[in-house]
């Protein structure tokens, strides 16, 4: 019983080395022939009949998915070789290194071909410009909106917000639908398949008019003009208009999702990186 | 001019104001933002406007998902792709250094797509830097690495592994850089 005992925990460890030489394999890209995967399979299946407990079955199971990684590595290892892109890194290393720069710049110079892209300002991005830097708040009054203040979360009336210049003096609901025929619009013109990106439609010049076209979209949401498609392994949302607003809303259990829309997500859409 | 070529001419005009001028963050323009400008002919379109580029070294390139172009590209295939203008040529030392490259910079990147090409697509970012400093100054290697990949030349994942890039499958002709440095009596 003793021996039995000694000679499970014997193949515990030697299941979780093999475990971790596959995984370094993987993460290091090490060479996947450096691992003998028959005497691997032998070592498995010399102890499969010790395994009674699900955590050692798991283990098991856990060694032949690892080892089947290994095995895949090599089959691209093999196609990898057989390719016309195959060369031996060890040469090819030994190449780099005595290389001069001038040398591998006038070689690199024969295989690049760069992109031809132009930015050119046009007539009406200057409008825009001009517009833009007439709204655009001195930089005093601005570093004082972003100074790290806490300021406690609570409810705002809508009153608030028009004194605050975030909702417009006008009534609610025709705010609501000319905001809806802009999403509309540009789905149509910046969209695909019926939808635009969330960031790239809330996206504004200022961070003011970002949050304000945020807020707008959580009514068109609420009131059925548009929903929110959100893929969460993808990190992607998109809002969809509705091409006449839902009437049978609140028949469906409601599900609200909160959205940040921070002054860093606004800087980082900026920068271009919150879009495609 | 009659009015098939007129029809084309103007496609063309619309195709140019596409492919040169930049729309996204990205260069280039999506096969079905060109066929839902163009048409479904937009192919057609294309392949006039390269004919016209020819005498100025220019291309239209089509750069498809995944790393193997395919022989014969369906309709799918075509919409998802990218499409640019490239050189179709090359360019001097003297002409790389107008565009913002230094030698330096450059001959790095030739080395890391290169060594990258080398390990199977696929190297630890550690070795790289490590052959970088046999030539460049240790505290610019970090900083070129991570242009490289701000340009899309590289991308980085969690585990601090380097990959080629959509700049580098769009711009580089890889089988032809590295028989280039095979070739090269050092």
């Amino acid at each position: 019983m003793q021996s039995k005992r000694k000679r499970s925990k014997l193949g515990r460890e030697k299941l979780q080395r093999i475990i971790e030489m596959c995984e370094s394999v993987e993460e290091r890209s090490l060479d996947p022939f450096l691992l003998d995967v028959d005497e691997v399979i032998g070592v498995i299946k010399d102890y499969f009949p010790e395994w009674e407990l699900p955590e050692d079955l798991c283990l098991d199971a856990e060694t032949i998915h690892r080892l089947a990684s290994v095995i895949k590595l090599q089959s691209e290892w093999v196609r990898h070789r057989s390719t016309s892109l195959y060369t031996d890194p060890f040469l090819l290393e030994e190449k780099l290194t005595r290389m001069s720069k001038e040398g591998m710049v006038n070689i690199f110079l024969e295989a690049w071909h760069p992109i031809v892209e132009l930015e050119q300002i046009s007539l009406h991005s200057l409008v825009e410009a001009i517009k833009y830097w007439k709204s655009l708040l001195p930089l005093s009054e601005r570093w004082k909106e972003f100074s790290p203040e806490k300021i406690e979360a609570g409810l705002a009336t809508r009153e608030e917000l028009i004194k605050q210049r975030i909702l417009l003096d006008k009534a609610f609901s025709e705010e609501l639908e000319n905001f809806w025929e802009k999403l509309r619009r540009e789905v149509k013109e910046k969209g695909e398949d019926g939808k635009i990106r969330y960031w790239n439609f809330i996206g504004a010049e200022t961070y003011e008019e970002t949050v304000h076209k945020a807020f707008m979209i959580s009514f068109l949401v609420t009131y059925g003009y548009a929903t929110l498609e959100i893929h969460p392994l993808e990190e992607e949302m998109f809002i969809k208009p509705y091409k006449k607003p839902l009437t049978k809303i609140g028949e469906k259990q409601l599900v609200s999702i909160p959205i940040a829309v921070t002054a860093e997500d606004w800087m980082k859409w900026k920068r271009g990186e919150l879009s495609e | 001019m009659s009015r098939r070529k007129a029809y084309y001419a103007n496609k063309i005009k619309r195709a140019v104001h596409l492919l040169f001028y930049r729309r996204h963050r990205k260069p280039g323009v999506k096969g079905w933002e060109l066929r839902k400008a163009l048409g479904s002919d937009y192919t057609k379109v294309l392949k006039v406007l390269d004919k016209h580029l020819k005498p100025f070294d220019l291309q239209v390139k089509t750069v498809f998902e995944g790393e193997k172009p395919p022989e014969k590209p369906t309709l799918d295939q075509l919409n998802k792709a990218r499409f640019c203008i490239t050189l179709r040529g090359e360019l001097t030392p003297k002409e790389a250094k107008m565009i913002g490259w230094r030698i330096d910079d450059l001959a790095g990147l030739a080395i890391t797509i290169a060594y990258i090409i080398s390990k199977k697509g696929k190297a630890t970012r550690k070795e790289v830097e490590e052959l970088l400093r046999n030539k460049l100054p240790g505290w610019k290697v970090g900083i070129n690495v991570d242009r490289y990949i701000r340009y899309g030349y590289l991308m980085q994942d969690e585990n601090k592994q380097l990959y080629l890039d959509w700049r580098t499958h769009t711009e580089v002709d890889q089988k032809a850089l590295i028989d280039l440095v095979l070739s090269t009596e050092t």
